[in-house]
């Protein structure tokens, strides 16, 4: 097998401080100012700061350096394949940053009139329209911006239905252990309290550990349908039906969303309260861990809890903010949300069609199952039930080598690839959790497969590759302990003295 | 291969108790600290001096790779939280059963074994793993 990972030319890159000598100055303001004066003889003393204590003092060139050499450190979906599961690292076409830059998006004030904004305030509305279109919900707001500031937005909203019905004994949330990892945090921190459910031995939540559980102290369940062993759900309409008998309220947790858009419509099969990353299934980017954009979908029942602002059309055509209403649970974020991700998202949608996002969510299924049937036989597969969007293998096959799954993780980078998620979810011992997403080409994915199969003999042949693995990056095997117990996050000079 | 100790009890959880006397000791398993990979903080919910009882949880262990709860396999006093354990947690990776122990219980009524797993019957569990 041919790898596509070379060693190439690297660069010690100090920190920027480490870069700074004193008195280095990257401009001069002498020629621009008319009268050939420095900025500190025509301004006055109260804007001139005396002394900036250790800033860096570095030319432009070695600026432009510093940052163009950390940026080619780093390892995005524009360099490779990305099979991080759970996080749906799709591409995020440019053509979409393109638009998000349009002026009338990223030149507008918050505080501008609404009859200067209408475009604006359209692309908002739009965007409601057509995430009430895909998952078939009543009503949305696009404010919360991530997937877990979305869940707790649903919770107090769960939370808000029951107590309008002075409902106050409900203060459990169901949450099984194939659900993604943020819930029991939102659910906790919205005020509520965690009962876990354990899935079944085929991978999915069944309806009679729900029905044992489901009384009147529960306010509702999260279910993350396909969970995050990718297995769609078999007793969901059971499920939904038992904790609706009992007055409690089904929240979709729409993180996999990815698979079933196109196919199924959540508030069609009885889910009340939805949330969708837009940073996942409608490809904005992840971008380093924000803004990113969590839309909370309701059905008509809920629909008066929602936070606001939201935008309304009028009859006349026009779009304008509702800012009031009776009922909200209030606002969950400054103005309209993180707006540009919101361009970005409706961009993609209108670019895709109704047609084209059900081909993404067949492409990203086929993708996930091809993996799977390519690497059944190489990697053991706890699970028997079928895979939608991803696949999770076990350590099984070759933890009696001395092989852990991180070794595995960390050997993928030799070859050039990002890792999959791993020792996620908890369920399944020492996974190994790959989403292919329908981005990837048929090339790319082989290049993949034979990767894990190469690996898979390596774990036999030579273990010693995966235990000092990563030998070709620009920095080594971590040591994650130390990561954790001692982080070094701020820089500081160093006294010349003491040397501390 | 993974120790399984003799004299000690499980439970299906992987936590162990070792009974000396009118007190026990608690931890978790060799099997346990293994699949837990490298534990960088263990975070005590009890203190000495307060009341546990048989499943409630103790403490939360950190790895690198997952948090999880560990329960208490008796019911009495926490008479000792073992201060090995709090300022270098990766003592539980090298030495489980000894040095890593976590927290010390002055027992509060004997100890019904039956419901506990023998060091045989765990040893049988972890092959169904």
């Amino acid at each position: 097998m041919k790898t596509i990972a070379k060693q190439g030319l690297k660069f010690n890159e100090p920190l920027i401080f480490e870069r700074s000598v004193v008195g280095k100055k990257g401009y001069s303001f002498k020629e621009c100012l008319s009268n050939g004066s420095d900025p500190e003889d025509i301004f006055d003393d109260l804007f001139i700061r005396d002394e900036i204590k250790d800033f860096p003092e570095v030319s432009e060139v070695e600026v432009i350096r510093h940052f163009t050499r950390l940026s080619q450190l780093n390892y995005g979906l524009d360099s490779g394949f990305y099979p991080l599961g759970s996080c749906t690292m799709k591409y995020n076409p440019k053509v979409n940053e393109d638009i998000a830059r349009f002026k009338g998006f990223n030149k507008i004030h918050p505080y501008f009139p609404e009859e200067f904004t209408q475009g604006a305030l359209e692309v908002i509305f739009g965007l409601q329209e057509q995430l009430k279109k895909i998952t078939g919900f009543e009503a949305v707001t696009l404010q919360p911006s991530a997937g877990a500031h979305a869940e707790f937005t649903g919770l107090k909203i769960i939370k808000a239905y029951h107590e309008s019905n002075h409902d106050e004994k409900r203060k459990y949330i169901i949450i099984p252990d194939s659900a993604h990892g943020t819930n029991p945090a939102s659910t906790t921190l919205a005020g509520f309290e965690v009962k876990n459910v354990k899935s079944g031995p085929d991978g999915y939540i069944e309806a009679e550990t729900i029905a044992e559980i489901m009384d009147e102290t529960i306010a509702g369940i999260m279910i993350t349908n396909p969970n995050t062993l990718g297995v769609f759900e078999q007793d969901l309409d059971k499920i939904i039906k038992i904790v609706h008998s009992k007055g409690g309220l089904v929240y979709g947790d729409g993180a996999n969303m990815n698979a079933l858009m196109g196919k199924l419509k959540p508030a069609e099969i009885g889910f009340d309260v939805m949330h969708l990353n837009l940073h996942k299934t409608f490809s904005t980017p992840h971008g380093g861990g924000g803004p990113g954009a969590g839309p909370i979908l309701v059905t008509q029942e809920l629909k008066r809890f929602l936070p606001l602002p939201l935008v309304a059309k009028t009859e006349e055509g026009s779009f304008h903010i509702v800012k009031n209403a009776i009922g909200s649970i209030g606002r969950m974020k400054s103005f309209m949300g993180n707006f540009t991700v919101l361009v970005r998202a409706y961009s993609y949608i209108l670019e895709m069609g109704e047609r084209g996002l059900t081909q993404a969510t067949e492409d990203a299924v086929l993708s996930a199952n091809y993996i799977r049937e390519s690497l059944k036989g190489h990697y053991h597969l706890p699970y028997e039930a079928e895979s939608l969007h991803e696949v999770v293998f076990s350590d099984k096959n070759f933890k009696d080598l001395g092989v852990h799954t991180i070794d595995l993780a960390k050997r993928l980078i030799d070859y050039g690839l990002h890792p999959s998620t791993v020792y996620f979810p908890l369920i399944v011992s020492g996974a190994i959790m790959i989403e292919p997403t329908e981005s990837e080409s048929k090339e790319d994915i082989d290049y993949f497969i034979d990767v894990m199969k190469t690996i898979a003999n390596e774990m036999k042949e030579t273990p010693e590759l995966l235990h000092n693995a990563p030998g070709i990056s620009y920095r080594k095997r971590l040591d994650e302990v130390k990561a954790a117990k001692h982080p070094k996050l701020r820089w500081y000079k160093l006294d010349e003295e003491t040397d501390e | 291969m993974t120790e399984v100790r003799e004299e000690y009890f499980y439970s299906k959880e992987h936590d162990w108790v070792k009974i000396d006397g009118e007190f026990a000791y608690l931890g978790i398993s060799d099997y346990a600290q293994d699949e837990l990979g490298e534990i960088v903080y263990v975070d005590y919910v009890k203190d000495v001096g307060d009341e546990i009882k048989i499943g409630e949880d103790y403490a939360s262990v950190e790895s690198t790779k997952s948090t999880s709860e560990v329960f208490s396999l008796v019911s009495g006093e926490v008479v000792e939280l073992n201060e090995a354990v709090e300022d270098d947690s990766e003592v539980i990776n090298a030495s489980p059963y000894d040095n890593g122990w976590i927290i010390k219980i002055k027992l509060s009524e004997t100890v019904d074994t039956s419901q506990l797993l023998s060091a045989s019957d765990y040893e049988d569990f972890l092959k169904t793993l």
